[in-house]
């Protein structure tokens, strides 16, 4: 077509466009390895790569619902004011005031799922024996991120600030307290104790830290919002691409060795 | 006289070990704004023997209560969180206890837990006669029974 022809010579396509549609192997290979976002994938991966009764796809699928967790909180943000006065008020409005009124439940939905994946996800790893050596440190890595998916969902629960959400997090929380020395009610609590300074008190312990303040209030939903916003989020982001890397360095996604 | 990439590197350990330590440190707030832990309930006569008086606890989280504790009639503030992770119980008139709806801590009108998961009892608050004759509690203050301090005379008023 003369008009399709004219736009992809003309310089605005050809400064975004370096290299010709990838319709033939060559050009398919160039585009793999120098788009920014196809430069991250394997040029190509062996057959059994893609055999979904082998590898269940659940490790991408996590992944997936981990950007659909990060696009929809990011939605989510332009409506929620974590303080006492409004949480609670802006997740009724994420439902009543929005256009389709489901952002947070597509949220909390995808949360749900995320952790059911993981939990399939390492299930199949576990039973196709791919965290033998040499990729122990690689399953390591992979409960490390299956505890921050679980402290995603804790730090998230508190959001609303609803009955629930105060008292499971008092709940929870209540049982750092008993940690060994680092808790103020738990064993080895006094081993801490420099020069006969307490250091470690109902205002100072691992729950306190948690918390930020002595009980479950204002300044734990901050703490828990920047948590579960960016402090969570920015770990696992950095552990999925060590996991991601680990997988290609080995092989490819079921790949022998 | 180590390479010049050895102290780079060895400068480069030691702040970000620093930054850690300050990280960790900065986590911990060194003010706290919480409500006043001092607060009147009233005088003596408005809790007669064998009250539970229940009104102080969404406010305040106490329970005030004039009963008999090992031979003494005594008034005391019962904390009202569960000693086992932390919810409210209710106090259950009919049947004389105080019963958490989270796991089914039972604990007597004196606190005493004897049923559930519940592993001590309620916690006492300090309680004092101020100097206008009303009951004043001070909540920074708290008596464990597992660790005999329901013995000292600041966790309840005699009557």
């Amino acid at each position: 077509m003369a008009i399709g022809e004219t736009v992809r010579n003309s310089q605005i396509w050809k400064s975004i466009f370096r290299h010709p549609m990838p319709l033939d192997r060559r050009n398919r290979i160039v585009v793999m390895l120098t788009n920014f976002f196809l430069h991250l994938h394997p040029v190509s991966i062996k057959k059994q790569g893609i055999a979904l009764s082998f590898t269940w796809c659940m490790g991408g699928v996590t992944f997936f619902l981990f950007l659909v967790e990060t696009v929809t909180g990011v939605l989510l943000m332009f409506y929620y004011r974590p303080t006492l006065e409004w949480a609670y008020n802006d997740i009724l409005a994420l439902r009543d005031v929005t256009s389709l009124g489901i952002l947070r439940e597509l949220h909390r939905w995808a949360a749900h799922a995320m952790v059911i994946t993981t939990w399939l996800h390492m299930y199949r790893v576990f039973l196709t024996g791919s965290y033998k050596p040499p990729r122990e440190f690689n399953w390591v890595i992979g409960v490390i991120l299956l505890l921050l998916t679980l402290l995603l969902s804790f730090t998230g629960y508190l959001l609303p600030w609803d009955q629930l959400a105060i008292w499971a997090i008092t709940v929870g929380s209540n049982m750092a307290r008993a940690s060994p020395i680092l808790g103020y009610e738990g064993p080895g609590q006094q081993l801490l104790t420099i020069g006969g300074i307490d250091m470690i008190t109902d205002g100072s312990d691992a729950r306190f830290g948690l918390l930020g303040a002595r009980f479950v209030g204002e300044e734990t939903l901050n703490r828990f919002y920047v948590l579960h916003c960016i402090a969570i989020p920015l770990a696992a982001a950095l552990l999925l691409a060590i996991h991601f890397w680990r997988v290609r360095k080995d092989g490819g996604i079921s790949g022998p060795l | 006289m180590g390479s010049f990439m050895a102290i780079g590197f060895t400068a480069l350990s030691a702040t970000g070990g620093l930054f850690t330590l300050g990280l960790a440190r900065f986590m911990f707030p060194n003010v706290l704004a919480e409500p006043p832990s001092r607060f009147k309930v009233g005088f003596r006569e408005s809790f007669p023997a064998g009250k539970v008086e229940t009104k102080f606890v969404a406010q305040f989280g106490v329970w005030v209560i004039n009963s008999e504790f090992q031979g003494q009639q005594q008034i005391y503030a019962l904390k009202t969180v569960c000693t086992h992770l932390g919810c409210t119980p209710n106090w259950l008139e009919a049947e004389q206890k105080f019963k958490c709806p989270c796991h089914g801590s039972g604990f007597y009108k004196d606190g005493i837990n004897f049923e559930g998961p519940a592993p001590r009892p309620l916690e006492r608050y300090a309680i004092r006669l101020s100097d206008d004759g009303q009951l004043e509690i001070d909540k920074s203050k708290a008596f464990h029974e597992e660790l005999g301090q329901w013995a000292e005379p600041e966790s309840y008023v005699s009557v």
